[in-house]
């Protein structure tokens, strides 16, 4: 259990967060930049000593005002995964790598050089510079560098942010590996909603220095009154889902979630394998009657639960399917007004298979 | 050598000796003072920064008198010095070499100072991050990246030592064999009559002693800059 509550003033901005989250798993802190969520982490690091609060990892108190305890960064077993990788210039990587390692507690348990550096893919950087590798290099040394030191915890500030597109494909994977193999819990500050979707358990949203809620990423996407989610035009419901079948020969893959079966483009992972995909809310429509002769391949009964105006003359819907899960639908102004959308009306959600991007999953 | 006679040797030598000394004392106040100036925030650093730059804009004869107040026989330093330890400072070549460390201190903080500068002090973070304690750190992050900054700092302190006047002879007088640096051996000589090509020679030692201190300071900068990652090969 990861308990956080503090506070602290600047000149012109205060932060006031606090939530527990449960551990493992991976803690995500979404906001727009400059919410705090960047201090929120330094501040657990240790890196920043806050006004008042009290910080818990797993029992053990880091950060107590009341009891004026305070245990400083290089004490506190926090490896942190910097947005500008922060690896020392004038060391190779394998000796970026090692100094955590040579640091940590000798009782301390993790992974170990070879199983690191092949996770991460970096066996063939070790003899080389910081100054020669690539951005996305970096940041998987970084990382490294920070799993080597035996950390009770890991916090990762935004380690993406600074990758352009595709370097940011090259090391998500390698994060999302890294979730499935280590049992670390994480704290991951990010303003993009992939890599929530893709690697986290629990989602903190931040605004202005304030906590706006904390919960599981399904039951925080589902929700249609956080503006910060809902003003983004990729907001959606997050279905957890299990691949169930392929059908190479159509190209498509069968996955089921609570309450039915999503078809989608065909995903690359094996039967069984656990996947969490976003419905983009736009990408849903809604019917009176059961539509035949479309395009749309997923088309589920539902029913309105709530109808919230969001951006002038645009509504959300949300619909439950099967009295189970959850989708969230944007939908205009006029058609809520045309067909008469309300709370308690039964529907017809329908939703294109190619909304899927192949990688929106979580594999 | 047949070039210079024994005194003439002496002088040279004795100069090399004095710079060398006072780089040695100087260097580490110098990079203690460079990072406190750099890193710290603390009450009356605007004022430790004017004390350690005094010596830029004084006159050398003025330092070198301050030094023969403070560290003479009779000076509050001095007289301690003299009492518990037995050392004597004025007119030794020790005296010669503190007055040289002084005048050339804020050369190497300054050098020092200019390389923290460009020490990402994120860094120092990490390596908190990574366990390590503030001592640590400092041996394994900061000092190796400010190298080169010590390193020509260092060599432009000791060239510029060479060459130092008005403290030392102020300071530790004009002792042929004890405190006549090549400077002073110099000024002698020109007082002397028939001294014109002793100063000559020595004045054209001075001077490529000099531009090779110069030289060197740069090359090593540059070196270390490229060992240290900082320009990839």
């Amino acid at each position: 259990m990861l308990e956080i509550s503090l506070r602290h003033r600047f000149t012109g901005f205060s932060l006031d967060a606090s939530f527990d989250a449960p551990t493992p798993g991976v803690t995500a802190i979404f906001g727009p930049s400059g919410c705090g969520k960047s201090t929120l982490l330094s501040a657990v690091a240790g890196l920043l000593r806050p006004d008042e609060g009290r910080l818990v990892v797993n029992g053990s108190v880091l950060f107590d005002s009341a009891t004026r305890q305070f245990v400083p960064a290089e004490r506190r077993r926090c490896g942190v995964v910097f947005q500008d990788a922060r690896l020392f210039p004038h060391l190779s990587v394998e000796t970026n790598l090692r100094y955590g390692l040579r640091r940590a507690p000798r009782d301390a348990k993790g992974p170990d050089m070879e199983e690191v550096t092949a996770l991460l893919g970096i066996e063939h950087l070790l003899s080389r510079r910081p100054a020669a590798l690539s951005g996305g290099e970096k940041q998987r040394v970084a990382l490294g560098r920070a799993l080597l030191s035996r950390p009770a915890l890991l916090l990762m500030d935004e380690p993406l942010a600074a990758l352009d597109g595709g370097r940011k494909a090259e090391v998500l994977p390698y994060l999302s590996r890294l979730r499935r193999r280590l049992s670390i819990p994480v704290v991951y500050v990010t303003h993009a909603l992939d890599e929530v979707d893709r690697l986290a358990d629990t989602l903190v949203l931040m605004e202005a220095g304030r906590v706006l809620a904390h919960g599981s990423v399904e039951a925080l996407s589902a929700r249609t009154d956080l503006p910060i989610l809902a003003g983004r035009r990729d907001v959606g419901a997050v279905l957890t889902c299990r691949v169930r079948a392929h059908d190479a020969e159509r190209g498509l893959s069968y996955l089921d979630f609570a309450g039915g079966e999503l078809i989608v483009p065909f995903e690359d992972s094996p039967p069984d394998t656990p996947l969490r995909v976003r419905v983009r809310a736009r990408d849903v429509s809604v019917a009176l009657v059961r539509p035949e002769h479309v395009s749309v391949q997923n088309i589920f009964p539902a029913v309105v639960e709530d109808v919230e105006q969001g951006q002038p003359h645009e509504a959300m819907l949300r619909l439950r399917v099967e009295g189970q899960s959850i989708l969230l639908s944007r939908v205009t102004q006029d058609a809520v007004n045309r067909l008469g959308l309300r709370p308690g009306l039964p529907v017809w959600a329908l939703v294109k298979s190619v909304a899927f991007s192949p990688s929106g999953g979580m594999p | 050598m047949g070039w210079f006679t024994p005194d003439e040797w002496q002088a040279i030598q004795l100069s090399l000796a004095v710079a060398l000394r006072s780089v040695a004392f100087g260097l580490p106040p110098a990079v203690l003072a460079a990072w406190l100036l750099a890193r710290g925030r603390f009450p009356g650093r605007s004022v430790l920064d004017a004390i350690i730059h005094l010596p830029l804009v004084m006159p050398p004869v003025v330092v070198g008198w301050l030094l023969l107040v403070t560290f003479g026989i009779q000076g509050p330093l001095g007289s301690l010095l003299n009492e518990w330890f037995g050392i004597r400072l004025v007119f030794t070549t020790g005296g010669a070499a503190l007055a040289t460390a002084v005048m050339s201190f804020p050369l190497i903080v300054r050098a020092v100072r200019l390389s923290l500068d460009t020490v990402d002090p994120h860094l120092e973070a990490a390596a908190r991050t990574l366990g390590a304690g503030p001592v640590d750190r400092f041996v394994t992050v900061t000092l190796p990246l400010i190298a080169p900054g010590i390193l020509s700092g260092a060599i432009t302190a000791f060239a510029a030592g060479l060459g130092e006047f008005g403290a030392v002879i102020t300071f530790a007088s004009n002792i042929p064999g004890q405190t006549q640096t090549l400077p002073l051996a110099i000024y002698t000589a020109t007082q002397t009559p028939g001294g014109e090509v002793t100063a000559a020679k020595l004045a054209a030692v001075s001077f490529a002693m000099a531009v090779a201190g110069l030289m060197l300071a740069e090359f090593v900068g540059r070196r270390m800059q490229v060992l240290l990652g900082r320009v990839p090969h």
